[in-house]
């Protein structure tokens, strides 16, 4: 390919990791790479991007919106004048979702998403999804002209510097006007690492039988120095917020250990944690999925085990 | 206020999905049931146009075979009425197509001060639908809603981010994604149930909605799929039964890989 663009985004004060994995992903497909930015400290962006191979960052002023329109506006107001990249890569995160999906109406393309890597094959560009939570994969060829339009979930590639400088950075309008205004932004406050970065990652799920009974799984990620996480079946019931959540609609996590307890391993929640390095499992059903995958299974009772191992680590 | 829900009728989640070997489409020519990410949808509706004192809660949904058994759970949940686009020709659509024939749904269902829609459905995930809708329909969006608030023509919004959330407004006819566990979905109450029986849908074809067949369906879709493999499995270490030194397992376990 010529030319890969790839959606910028802020985690914390840094470009997001997924940002860096896609740049990575883009350098080894493209000669050039540009990225889409909007937000504060653009130059900053532009010179860590710099480092993974982008040569020039848009920087699109939204006017205190959310990102969709604006963004998707400013990226098609390039193309349609003669600039066009081959590829469109972006985060299957909140706001590249939404950059992604109003940029597809405007040009009239497909996207293919939640994708875990693409091949260029010739002339042909295919993204590679897993399906099923994670049991099949599946090959998808774009049958439309370019630019081709895909997100990747995090992880999906390792995220290395490359040799590079600074990126220039280019002032971009965007011609579709602000109507959604963010009011405030709040930070949540954490201790302990974050969830799709810890080392060790424990989650609950339906088998911690009330939602009082989550602070076992705190009380565990804490002695352990990881993070808290949680199956899709507590976060519908309204036990932990939708950010703990690990799975297909939530986060995929890669940890060195993940400790799931009273979680049975429904498809939805495997496709989110499958890749961990090791994998404990904790469950009172012998025939719960969730033993099909886990390194170390012990069949029995979250409120018996998870105390006894909670005092066993105590002072340790 | 009238709100109209997206909402999506889907194989049951319990049974595990498979391809049409000839087609490598999601096969869904079994029972089909309502989406449970839709059922937090069709609550907030009924909820916010309860406080708004009045209006009709209306659900769009396509799928095959004139299926309204998901639709008749949405309707005994207490929604007014709905729009079913049933077509053969919509067979292979992919996300962008599906978005046309249902922003083309809500035109046809009458004038939406709100449409909400899941933040991506249970079987495809595409998650891109709801967002390429308002794009069609030239409306504002608000995605990942954890929390919704009208009061007169504004809609207040906490979103879900990365680090918190952020509160964001528009005014209305929005958009608005919501999170699953935002509201309390009610269960169908027998008199519900016995009315939803009765409650108008209103079934088209695609030809009804004055889309061209070309976009939608394999040929909308422009896109195909080139293999399907099976992933390599993980493979299943020790089990044990817990007989009260399980703890013990897992402290060993964790000693060996050095992390404590």
């Amino acid at each position: 390919m010529d030319k890969v663009w790839i959606h910028a985004e802020m985690g914390g004060d840094k470009p997001s990791t997924i940002t860096l994995e896609l740049a990575t992903k883009a350098r080894a497909l493209a000669g050039t790479v540009e990225a889409f930015y909007a937000g504060d400290n653009a130059d900053a962006v532009a010179q860590e991007l710099g480092q993974y191979g982008v040569s020039k960052v848009y920087a699109v002023d939204t006017g205190g919106s959310l990102q969709g329109p604006a963004v998707a506006s400013a990226m098609a107001a390039q193309i349609e004048g003669g600039n066009t990249p081959d590829l469109i890569m972006f985060g299957s995160t909140y706001d590249g979702r939404d950059v992604l999906a109003r940029l597809s109406v405007k040009l009239d393309r497909p996207v293919l998403t939640n994708n875990i890597d693409v091949v260029e094959d010739g002339g042909a560009v295919r993204c590679v999804t897993q399906i099923f939570g994670g049991t099949t994969i599946v090959e998808t060829e774009f049958k439309c002209e370019k630019p081709h339009l895909a997100n990747f979930r995090p992880k999906s590639f390792a995220a290395e510097p490359g040799n590079g400088t600074t990126a220039s950075v280019e002032n971009v309008d965007a011609p579709e006007k602000a109507r959604v205004r963010v009011v405030e932004r709040h930070v949540e406050e954490r201790s302990g690492p974050i969830l799709d970065e810890a080392a060790i990652v424990v989650s609950g799920g339906r088998g911690l039988g009330a939602a009082e009974k989550y602070s076992m799984i705190e009380d565990l990620a804490k002695a352990l120095k990881g993070a808290p996480g949680a199956s899709r079946a507590i976060v519908d019931a309204g036990w932990v917020p939708y950010s703990y959540q690990v799975g297909q609609t939530g986060k995929v996590v890669k940890p060195n250990v993940y400790i799931a307890a009273g979680i049975s391993g429904a498809t939805q929640h495997m496709v989110g944690m499958k890749g961990s390095k090791n994998i404990i499992a904790i469950n009172k059903d012998p025939e719960a999925p969730i033993f099909g995958i886990a390194d170390l299974g012990i069949v029995g009772d979250v409120h018996k085990v998870l105390p006894a191992l909670l005092e066993a680590l105590k002072g340790r | 206020m009238n709100v109209v829900v997206c909402v999506k009728q889907i194989p049951d989640p319990a049974n595990p999905g498979e391809l049409d070997p000839s087609t490598n489409f999601l096969k869904r020519d079994g029972k089909l049931i309502l989406d449970e990410s839709d059922a937090y949808g069709v609550e907030m509706a009924l909820q916010l146009a309860d406080k708004a004192g009045g209006g009709e809660v209306t659900l769009v949904s396509m799928a095959p075979n004139s299926e309204t058994s998901g639709l008749r759970t949405a309707l005994a949940m207490g929604a007014a009425k709905a729009v079913l686009v049933s077509d053969d020709a919509l067979k292979g659509s992919d996300a962008l197509g599906t978005a046309k024939v249902l922003a083309a749904a809500i035109k046809r269902a009458g004038e939406a001060d709100l449409i909400i829609a899941a933040t991506e459905a249970s079987d495809g995930y595409t998650g891109t639908v709801p967002e390429q809708i308002a794009a069609i329909l030239d409306v504002p969006s608000i995605t990942f809603a954890k929390h919704i608030e009208v009061s007169g023509s504004t809609v207040k919004v906490q979103r879900q981010t990365e680090a918190g959330f952020d509160e964001v407004e528009a005014d209305l006819p929005v958009l608005v994604t919501v999170t699953a566990g935002v509201v309390e979905p009610r269960y169908p109450s027998f008199k519900g149930i016995m009315a939803a029986k009765s409650k108008p849908v209103d079934e088209v074809k695609v030809g009804d909605l004055g889309i061209d067949a070309g976009q939608v369906g394999v040929a909308g879709a422009r896109q195909e799929i080139t293999s399907v493999t099976a992933a390599p499995a993980r493979e299943a270490g020790e089990v044990v039964e817990d007989d009260g030194t399980g703890h013990e397992k897992i402290v060993a376990f964790l000693e060996q890989l050095k992390v404590i």
